[in-house]
């Protein structure tokens, strides 16, 4: 800290120096008293005056000549000299005779008057020395109300010298003061362009401009080349003062990168000098053309925040990673360099802005660290589980179980003898996920209220665990449905109440249903039969067979006992008659398929299957054509393990789209990926996957391709292009042929853990030492447990209370509550302590 | 056919018929019963000696005044059946709901004859094989290569008649009563024979040899009505809730604690009885002097002659003369029964009264010989409870588990969970599990992590002590590391002269929690199975050596460790990092972001929603998640239009960052930007 203090000093004065170089004179009166003869025969050719000329009794100019009166010492800096000049009574010359001429200020370079100034427009020191500042530099700084203006010195000064631009909300402000008095150093090096026109900032690319604060933008004109492109531009992120106009002006003059061959750690550039870090790029021989520009393209990021420099390890001996490619320098003394392997430029300038951020936390408030440390590692006990906390959240609100029987191990056995069907949801009350599913449960109760035949009940393993033992519940949540105490199926779909309501449903009817009449097979096929299923949207699959076909027939029984509660599968044998085999045009062994919500029977004929088989045919032929995808029917077709084609639409997609999409889908039968949809409408979290792939929310609808199971590339179909059969299928010829570059690669990062545990065993080390733990093993092979927060720090403090423990132990009584009664002692002690708050 | 069968099982070796089983279990005490019970259910062949005519004779006489000091919770507020045998400490095992203590008595420290009952009721319903009225006086060897450890076990019983048996487990308790010969021994009454009468002891002034629950069970019956009883023996009284031993001295006996402490002239004294002599006067009065004394004496003088303390130092605390001495001296084992060859040898200090095993419970000098119950309670004396019935009921069941194994071919007994189950199987078995919980320190848990830790098997109640020897005593195999459930007291917490009630004793951060005190899990992560030699190395009272990683739930005053925060999450965090993966719940909205948008699923997704399970949540759930900041909701993005996701304040959520990392080669980025 005291070091960077120094720095600070160190650059202030240096640019007084250069300011100035005027001694000080340590006269207490800058302000000279003279008469008009002794004034005017004084001027010097080429140095500049201001004077004011009074008589002696002028009481309401008084306030104005205080305020020039103070910034006589601030003008002597710049060489300007302040004068009151005594009129005498009988002059009646220019300067003193006019009754309004001594309500002004004249300027004088030698003896030409430059500009007068009203009193109203030197109303402080700051307005005094912007204002006479402003008028000195009359070419140095050029005033600019239209953009046009702006434009035409921006093109008269490309490729021969750099633009400084400045907005100030009104002239004669401390700001407009800064701005000038850095004009009077650097004018002369750069044009300083100055503006009161909040319009002109909006233009120079300044999405949302405050107008009320001044800016400063480093336009980088000396380097522009094309003269069609306006100039890049470097925006000042603090406010503006002489200081900190000085030092972006000096970090904009500096090599935008600084080639280095010696130690690092010797290296120092203006950057470390102003307390901004330095990057090395780290690089070698074979691809020194590549790294300088990513060096460049790195430091035009960082202009303004860390300096960068490429540092060849052929030159340097580098004891440090073959991998490394960046190095970082932080401005501390006796912090050493950081060797990192990043992989891409955004790293390195997160890199360099985090710790802009840290520093300025630490630099803005400079409390206790111990707080901050103890807030780090409380982030262990924050909970970071979605559904933990979701259901902690919600634990105080009673739940609607009236219509869900609650099972004891003497009532579980009897109670499945009460209906047709007993669904039963084995629970434990302590655990998060059954809690919640345990909520969807109350929901699919609600549903079903008043369908016949099912009951719906629950078993608390937590209060019965005999029971779930014995149904063989191993993990919470389970379901299954018991059929009148026989036979038993547990639910393996989604824990969503839809997904629940309709298995109850459709296990209510047996699977496969055999249909006695051809009427009934019509009806079945129309959705009409079964009765109870009727309102329900569903595909019926329908087996036709004959008396021939026994194998065929085994085996779709046993693939509707597995896909019992999933699917509707009806069965019809045909004799002789075959009158639905002609209708369809089918012989049997057959599968008919009539999908909801489509007038359509597809027919499928089936060979010599197995019940397997069967079942993956009939999952299969259930999969839309060109689905929209939502949650719950993702994983189905991630099972495909396809890449998917993807049309994100805000809504549902439009019927050229839909049609081109569904003859894209439809034309080749075994298709190499997953043609889907998705309404944002419907899924909003497909938002987060646009984000995610985009970092901003492209326009829609948008065609996007997706590689979820190989390598993970993104491809975004070109927008300018319409949805198209062909123009798709083109495009994906050269997806093929490796002509499209991604959008993004889906991260291939494992899932770690989220945060580190408590350290005990370190914990009991540091605070037994004499313990024989360290023993047998070594150190070190511990699994990852802790950051370097120190959990040693905080069992030093259990040993021998530290402040720290004792304010915990004082400062929060309520912390001592958890667990356990002894605390609920303290507890009363600090009783008074709480009714005071 | 029965008889035909009953012909098979004998043998003819060398002229002596034998009866042979392959277990032969002696004694029907209630590990004797256990045991059986076991065998039975499993379908083994063995049978079980009893020497008496009915089980439990032990419990027939003792305690002699009748009261059991096993505690009869009948009520815990809870209706779990294993959690409640945490406070049923009489109940044996089993299948059968009937055999539960509480249905037989009402009393919290029953009594005794209701003991006996139920061991009755329990061999009979449950149709444990015993042959009652066979004491087996004589145990020996017989060396066969074909035996399943090299030799059968002969046993002899007091007809002569023939056993041979494969394996031998040995339940016969401790019986015979400890015995001091010292000058005058005579003179002294047993505990096993003393009146239980108060009135026999009315106006007498008495002297109890032995400090332990029975020496103080009997000064407690007669405390009213004695002038003033001394308590004599070399150690101090270690009081149970001190130590948390439920072998020392329990609060219930301790009524003369209370007249000492409070000046009514009952009085404890230290000593060692070896010392002691006892003289009796001519009144019959029973005088204590020093063996010392009676050494240096002129044998040929009379009684009067004999040096008394009290002659010397005339403030001897015993110097005034007592009525009656009653030895209260306990028990030890019966090692005469076991000839040579099977070296049965006594434990060493104070487990002398004890036959010495290996923590397998198998006979350190004959292989194929266990020890059950009480006798086996040298594994962990004054420590834990397997020399209790609420101990030794699970000590035999995993002894019963590695026979099974050995023998059998059948492993231990396991489950096979995937891993997203690791945190909830855990927690499950230390809220509810009553063999971690009556034999802390003894018996653990055991998880084997299966390839990639994509799944686990739970192991129930393995003995901690031969840790080492997990794969071929279980049939298991640990080859990716394992965790150790089991449960502690703090280690420098209780002790006979620690101050159990201090203040703040209690530890209620979860941060802290490795200071607890009171019993709490503990769970040790190895990345492999410590080898027999890091057994032996491990730091003095530790249950195992030192872990990879460890983890202790902190305390808790109900012993309920289910809260979310305090208790699960460091678990999970803990258990996430010895595995290196995120064990977080999801809903399925997540998931479903996570599989469009990262390349590999975290294991809650992959296990649940990938294979159609995913959890949907209900709508006032997911809402929760949003408000708590775990889940963004994407409906209300609509007005944000495309600013960047992060500018979106405070709800910034670790779970959707970084799904996607632009695809950003540091030179492509550079090529792209520059054209």
């Amino acid at each position: 800290m005291s070091a960077q203090k120094d720095r600070w000093v160190f650059s202030f004065s240096f640019l007084l120096f250069c300011a100035s170089s005027i001694p000080m004179r340590g006269s207490a009166r800058l302000l000279q008293e003279l008469s008009p003869q002794e004034y005017f025969s004084g001027l010097q050719a080429g140095r500049a005056s201001l004077a004011y000329f009074s008589h002696n009794v002028s009481p309401g100019a008084q306030p104005f000549l205080e305020q020039i009166e103070n910034s006589a010492e601030a003008l002597q800096d710049y060489g300007i000299s302040v004068v009151k000049v005594n009129c005498p009574k009988e002059d009646v010359s220019r300067y003193c005779g006019k009754e309004n001429a001594l309500r002004k200020a004249y300027l004088f370079r030698g003896n030409m008057l430059i500009r007068e100034f009203p009193t109203d427009a030197l109303f402080d020191v700051n307005s005094v020395v912007a204002n006479v500042l402003f008028a000195l530099l009359f070419n140095e700084v050029k005033y600019v109300e239209t953009l046009a203006d702006l434009q035409n010195i921006e093109n008269a000064l490309k490729g021969r010298s750099n633009m400084v631009f400045a907005y100030v909300p009104a002239t004669g402000t401390a700001e407009h003061r800064a701005v000038m008095e850095a004009a009077f150093v650097y004018g002369t090096v750069h044009q300083f362009v100055l503006t009161t026109e909040a319009t002109l900032l909006k233009d120079t690319g300044n999405n949302e401009p405050d107008v009320s604060s001044a800016r400063l933008l480093f336009c980088h004109c000396q380097r522009a080349t094309d003269l069609a492109q306006p100039c890049r531009r470097t925006a000042m992120g603090q406010a503006l003062t002489m200081l900190n106009i000085h030092r972006h002006l000096k970090l904009m003059g500096a090599p935008l990168v600084t080639e280095v061959a010696e130690d690092p750690e010797k290296v120092s550039t203006v950057h470390l000098q102003l307390g901004l870090p330095l990057v090395f790029i780290l690089s070698q021989k074979e691809t020194y053309e590549a790294d300088r520009r990513t060096a460049e393209f790195v430091a035009w990021q960082l202009l303004g925040k860390a300096g960068v420099a490429l540092l060849s390890r052929d030159l340097v001996d580098l004891n440090v990673l073959l991998r490394s490619n960046v190095a970082l320098k932080t401005p501390d003394e006796g912090v050493p360099i950081k060797y990192l392997v990043l992989e891409d430029t955004d790293e390195v300038i997160t890199l360099v802005e985090d710790k802009n951020k840290v520093k300025q936390i630490q630099e803005d408030e400079e409390e206790d660290e111990e707080d901050e440390d103890e807030k780090e590692t409380n982030n262990q006990d924050i909970q970071d589980d979605q559904v933990v906390e979701a259901v902690s959240r919600d634990k105080k609100r009673e739940l609607p179980l009236e219509q869900i029987l609650a099972l004891t191990e003497e009532t579980f056995h009897s109670a499945l003898l009460e209906a047709a069907r007993t669904a039963v949801l084995f629970y434990a009350s302590w655990e998060a996920v059954s809690l919640a599913v345990l909520r969807s449960y109350t929901e699919v109760a609600d549903h079903l209220k008043g369908a016949r035949g099912v009951l719906l009940s629950r078993v608390n393993c937590w209060d019965w665990p005999g029971i779930c033992t014995k149904e063989n519940v191993t993990q919470f949540p389970t379901i299954k449905i018991y059929e009148k105490g026989e036979r038993s199926v547990m639910y393996n779909g989604m824990w969503g109440t839809e997904e629940l309501t309709s298995f109850i449903m459709l296990s209510q009817v047996s699977c496969p249903l055999k249909l006695a009449t051809i009427e009934e097979a019509e009806g079945y096929l129309r959705g009409e039969f079964p009765s109870e299923l009727s309102s329900y949207h569903h595909t019926s699959v329908l087996g036709v067979f004959s008396t021939a076909t026994s194998e065929a027939r085994e085996a779709f029984e046993e693939a509707g006992n597995i896909l019992s509660g999933h699917v509707t599968m009806g069965m019809y044998f045909e004799g002789d008659a075959l009158a639905l085999s002609r209708k369809y045009a089918v012989s049997p062994p057959a599968l008919l398929l009539a999908r909801s919500r489509s007038r359509d029977v597809e027919s499928i004929a089936l060979s010599k299957q197995t019940a397997q088989d069967m079942v993956q045919m009939i999952r299969y032929e259930l999969l839309g054509i060109f689905p929209e995808i939502t949650v719950p029917n993702l994983p189905r077709y991630l099972q495909l393990r396809k890449p998917f084609l993807i049309l994100f639409s805000d809504g549902d997609i439009g019927q050229m789209e839909s049609k081109e999409m569904l003859k894209l889908a439809k034309g080749r039968p075994q298709q190499a990926f997953v043609a889907c949809w998705l309404n944002l409408k419907k899924t909003p979290v497909g938002r987060g996957v646009l984000k995610a792939y985009f970092a901003t929310m492209p326009s829609l609808p948008l065609l996007v391709w997706v590689n979820l199971h190989a390598g993970g590339q993104v491809f975004k179909f070109p927008s300018e292009q319409s949805i198209t059969e062909m123009n798709i299928l083109s495009w994906l010829e050269k997806l093929k042929a490796g002509l499209e570059i991604p959008s993004s690669t889906l991260s291939e990062e494992d899932w770690k853990p989220p945060l580190p545990a408590y350290d005990f065993l370190q914990m009991m080390e540091t605070a037994v030492p004499e313990l024989p733990l360290h023993t047998s093993h070594r150190r070190g092979d511990t699994p990852a447990q802790h950051p370097p927060e120190s959990p040693g720090g905080d069992t030093a403090t259990r040993e021998e209370p530290s402040q720290e423990t004792k304010a915990e132990k004082v400062g929060s009584p309520g912390r001592d509550l958890r667990g356990t009664a002894p605390r609920l002692a303290a507890r009363e002690k600090q009783g008074k302590r709480h009714s005071e708050l | 056919l029965g008889l035909a069968l009953y012909a098979s099982s004998l043998c003819v070796v060398s002229g002596t018929t034998f009866l042979y089983h392959d277990y032969c279990v002696i004694g029907a005490g209630p590990s004797g019963l256990q045991a059986a019970y076991f065998l039975q259910r499993a379908g083994r062949d063995y049978v079980v000696f009893e020497r008496s005519h009915a089980p439990g004779s032990f419990f027939a006489l003792y305690p002699r005044h009748r009261k059991l000091i096993s505690i009869n919770k009948r009520y815990t507020g809870k209706s779990n059946g294993e959690f409640n045998l945490r406070h049923d400490w009489n109940s044996l095992l089993s299948h059968d709901r009937r055999l539960l203590f509480r249905r037989y008595s009402r009393d919290f420290f029953p009594d005794a004859d209701t003991m006996v009952r139920y061991l009755e009721d329990f061999a009979s319903l449950l149709k444990l094989q015993v042959q009652y009225n066979t004491a087996i006086v004589h145990v020996t060897l017989e060396r066969d290569r074909q035996a399943w450890n090299g030799h059968y076990f002969l046993l002899t019983d007091q007809d002569r008649q023939n056993y041979k048996c494969s394996s031998l487990l040995v339940a016969t308790g401790t019986w015979v009563p400890n015995v001091v010969n010292f000058p005058g021994s005579e003179y002294v009454e047993g505990y096993e024979t003393v009146s239980t009468n108060p009135e026999d002891f009315a106006g007498q002034t008495v002297l109890i040899l032995g400090r332990g629950n029975s020496a103080f069970e009997t000064a407690e019956n007669i405390l009213g009505v004695t002038n003033f009883i001394h308590m004599v023996s070399r150690s101090r009284v270690r009081l149970s809730w001190a130590t948390h031993y439920v072998g020392d001295l329990r609060a219930i006996n301790n009524g003369l604690l209370d007249t000492y402490q409070l000046k009514s002239l009952d009085g404890l004294l230290e000593g060692d009885l070896e010392d002691l002599a006892i003289i009796k006067d001519k009144k019959g009065k029973l005088h204590i002097t020093l063996r010392f004394y009676l050494e240096n004496r002129n044998t040929s003088a009379g009684i009067d002659s004999i040096t008394l303390p009290q002659d010397e130092l005339d403030n001897f605390a015993t110097r005034a003369p007592y009525d009656r001495i009653i030895r209260c001296l306990g028990w030890k084992f019966d090692f005469s029964i076991y000839n040579r060859s099977l070296r049965m040898m006594p434990g060493k200090g104070n487990k002398k009264k004890y036959p010495q095993i290996k923590p397998s419970y198998e006979s350190r000098g004959t292989r194929g010989l266990f020890v059950l119950g009480t006798a086996s309670h040298s594994v962990d004396f004054r420590k834990s409870a397997g020399g209790f019935i609420h101990g030794f009921r699970y000590t035999t069941r995993a002894v019963h588990r590695l026979l099974e194994n050995r023998h059998h071919g059948v492993p231990w007994p396991s489950t096979v969970y995937p891993i997203t189950q690791l945190t909830n199987s855990i927690i499950k078995r230390v809220n509810e599990a009553s063999g971690l919980y009556q034999m802390f320190s003894v018996l653990a848990d055991i998880i084997l992590l299966r390839d990639a830790a994509t799944a686990f098997e739970y192991l129930e109640e393995y003995p901690v002590g031969i840790l080492a020897e997990l794969e071929t005593q279980t049939g298991r195999k640990a080859t990716n590391g394992l965790f150790v459930v089991i449960m502690e007291y703090g280690r420098n917490f209780s002790g006979a002269d620690k101050d159990v009630f201090y203040y703040n004793r209690a530890v209620g951060e979860a941060q802290h929690a490795w200071q607890s005190n009171f019993l709490h899990p503990v769970i040790y992560y190895y990345k492999r199975l410590p080898t027999e030699r890091e057994m032996k190395l491990r730091p003095p009272d530790w249950p195992l050596p030192r872990p990879d990683a460890i983890h202790h739930i902190v305390e808790d005053f109900l012993t309920d460790w289910t809260a979310p925060n305090a208790h699960i999450l460091p678990l999970r965090r803990f258990l996430e990092n010895c595995l290196s993966t995120d064990l977080r719940n999801f809903f399925a909205e997540s998931c479903f972001l996570f599989a469009f948008t990262r390349q590999k699923l975290p294991p809650f997704c992959w296990q649940g929603y990938v294979r159609m399970q995913g959890l949907v949540g209900s709508e006032g759930l997911r809402r929760h998640a949003v408000e708590a900041g775990l889940l963004e909701d994407y409906t209300l993005t609509d007005f944000l239009g495309d600013r960047l996701p992060d500018s979106h304040e405070g709800s910034q959520d670790q779970l959707l960052r970084d799904h996607a990392i632009p695809v950003r080669p540091l030179q492509h980025l550079v090529n792209a930007k520059d054209e």
